[in-house]
């Protein structure tokens, strides 16, 4: 069985089709890029499947539970449990630092544990600078600890959505580098990118265009390696 | 470390590292919590305020003989029986017939520092009396006699007669310097006062009281207190209240009772509705952080939590300001109305710190309630 089956979904706000009878697959320790335009519903794909909206039509399937016919509450433990979010914006709380956002998913999680948090700041290389505050980061840290408290939970599946959207090449490379270790260890990625360089990584690449697949693709020569052209 | 740790960690940093936005709560909270205790506190301290105001209108509790007649000590020991901080004074009365250049007048025989206290409105032209052979006269006794104050005046007493023993009676007299004239627009004016010693070496006995004023501080019930107290304690003395005093001074309290509690009440509600809003703003410009608390996996209960756990810790903080701050207001308020100090109402603090969390915590559920039915995906989208 798939970790992760999208059976006919659809996603429809009033006229317009977000997500249109979509079908698809991925495999435990999968890493799965997905491009696509402006408006094809990567986020919409990603926001389901990340428990954070109900498709209109057809089953979302995580280790066999159908995500469609779960309540809030229950999407709100399947989310806790299971998933791991990376956004495009750096979302922290502005007032806790580094390591306390960290512990902050261990908190709702099961327990906070600090020495747990600060081994996974460092593994993102931010050992020095967990006691500081969101705004005392530079863009790519805050991505960082983001990626961290991603991690913290060990989590079956993690979603980023433009992870690398607002950062630099040389923070980009750090948070590619990230995944490759996190896939390395068994973690199964979706991460959805406009940049090509960024979806080359991946083992395959779901192309999106107005909500149906339009291409799959998958990369022969996989490496998990960042090549910048 | 524990999850409750954690989540004081979270309130404490939350209120410490967003200072400047939390100061702004912890004012409006703390500006209504003093306003309420201050005017709680004045609320209660009016009646003590205002007894000591009103016992400038004159005596509300007079003494009288219980069969035939009482002396100084019964009417002294009568008095000891109220508290002295609630006695304001109190002045016995002797009346005489006397005669003044061959007419009859009366004379009263008092105590003039007592009478200074229990008759405060009384007005003396000149001086009061306060030693041996020193008048005051009332202002028509000066004007029937065309006396002033500073000139000189014998006074005679004619003793009864024993009528069967058919002694020779001898007029019994005492010379006496007029000191001041009294006008009080009342039947006071046409007595002559003097010193219940001097009205005994005239009349050559010691003689009985009529009637002893007494002015004491404090409500209706203070004074019925007191009133049972006297004629359950003396045989000697029936003690009563001026009711036309009490029954008034009862009635301008009342009323201005319920204006301090009428202003409290709407204090209350401003207060309310001005933490509420403020709590509202608050939680508003943190929908974002509520968003991504929910995505991260926090049930909305968990978020309710922490939410109420910062706001009562805001209410507790504002609370603590509010009851001291509550008693300098309250402080100031009285010294410049009623220029006396309040008494302080150690209950009033835990009941302001209570009802402080209560408003701050009721004031921001509902802002918090809605807040957590934010679906995060749309607030972390945002821009
Ligand atoms: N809550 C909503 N209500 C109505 N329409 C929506 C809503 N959310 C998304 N859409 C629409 O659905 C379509 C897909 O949106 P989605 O956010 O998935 O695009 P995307 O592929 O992530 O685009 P981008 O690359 O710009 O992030 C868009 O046309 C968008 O306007
Ligand atoms: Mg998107």
């Amino acid at each position: 069985m798939s970790l992760l089956e999208l059976k006919n979904v659809s996603k429809i706000y009033g006229e317009l089709h977000a997500l249109d009878n979509v079908s698809l697959k991925v495999e435990k320790g999968e890493w799965v890029s997905i491009m696509g335009p402006s408006g094809s519903g990567k986020s919409t794909m990603m926001n389901i499947i990340g428990c954070m909206d109900k498709p209109t039509k057809g089953e979302v399937l995580l280790d066999g539970v159908d995500l469609a016919k779960q309540s809030k509450r229950n999407l709100t433990t399947i989310r806790r449990d299971k998933i791991g979010l990376i956004f495009q914006q750096f979302h922290l709380v502005n007032y806790l630092t580094a390591v306390e956002n960290v512990m902050l998913a261990q908190y709702y999680h099961s327990m906070p544990d600090e020495k747990e948090a600060l081994e996974a700041l460092e593994r993102v290389g931010l050992k020095d600078r967990a006691k500081h505050l969101p705004r005392q980061l530079s863009g790519g840290e805050q991505q960082r600890v983001c990626v961290a408290r991603a991690l913290i939970n060990y989590p079956e599946i993690i979603l980023a959505d433009e992870p690398t959207g607002n950062l630099d090449e040389a923070n980009e490379e750090i948070v590619v580098d990230l995944f490759r270790r996190l896939h390395e260890e068994g973690t199964t990625l979706i991460v959805v990118t406009h940049d090509p360089e960024v979806a080359e990584v991946a083992q395959r690449t779901l192309v999106l265009r107005s909500g149906k697949l339009a291409k799959e693709t998958v990369n022969p020569n996989f490496t998990g390696k960042i090549r910048f052209s | 470390m524990s999850k409750q740790k954690m989540f004081f960690r979270m309130i404490i940093a939350s209120l410490l590292r967003r200072r400047s936005r939390m100061l702004v709560a912890l004012l409006s909270i703390a500006i209504g919590a003093t306003i309420l205790s201050g005017l709680v506190t004045i609320y209660y301290d009016v009646p003590r305020q205002m007894g000591a105001e009103f016992r400038n209108y004159g005596a509300n509790m007079i003494l009288t003989a219980a069969d035939e007649a009482f002396t100084r000590s019964d009417a002294e020991q009568g008095v000891k029986m109220i508290s002295s901080g609630d006695l304001v004074g109190y002045a016995p009365y002797r009346y005489e017939n006397v005669r003044v250049r061959e007419n009859p007048v009366v004379a009263a025989g008092t105590d003039f520092s007592g009478a200074k206290k229990t008759s405060p409105y009384w007005k003396i032209e000149g001086e009061w009396a306060d030693a041996s052979g020193e008048l005051v006269i009332g202002a028509n006794v000066a004007e029937s006699f065309r006396l002033k104050e500073g000139e000189a005046l014998t006074v005679s007493y004619t003793p009864e007669s024993g009528e069967e023993s058919g002694e020779v009676l001898v007029d019994l007299t005492k010379d006496f310097t007029i000191t001041g004239i009294l006008e009080t627009g009342g039947s006071e004016e046409d007595y002559i006062y003097m010193s219940l010693d001097d009205l005994a070496e005239l009349t050559g006995s010691e003689g009985t009281l009529d009637v002893c004023e007494v002015s004491v501080s404090g409500g209706a019930d203070v004074l019925q207190g007191y009133v049972n107290k006297i004629n359950s304690g003396s045989n000697a003395v029936r003690a009563r209240l001026v009711k036309r005093v009490t029954a008034s001074e009862t009635t301008v309290l009342t009323k201005l009772q319920a204006l301090v509690l009428l202003v409290t009440v709407v204090v209350l509600a401003l207060t309310m509705i001005c933490v509420a809003t403020t709590m509202t703003a608050v939680v508003a410009e943190r929908r974002r952080e509520i968003g991504l608390r929910k995505a991260i996996g926090a049930p909305d209960g968990a978020i309710l939590r922490e939410f109420m756990g910062e706001s009562m810790l805001l209410g507790l903080l504002g609370g603590i300001l509010g009851a001291v701050l509550g008693f300098v207001f309250a402080q100031q308020v009285s010294i410049r109305v009623f220029s006396s100090a309040i008494r302080f109402r150690p209950m009033l603090v835990p009941v302001t710190i209570l009802v402080s969390v209560a408003v701050t915590g009721l004031a921001s559920l509902m802002p918090v309630r809605s807040a957590t039915e934010v679906d995060p995906a749309l607030v972390l989208k945002g821009e």
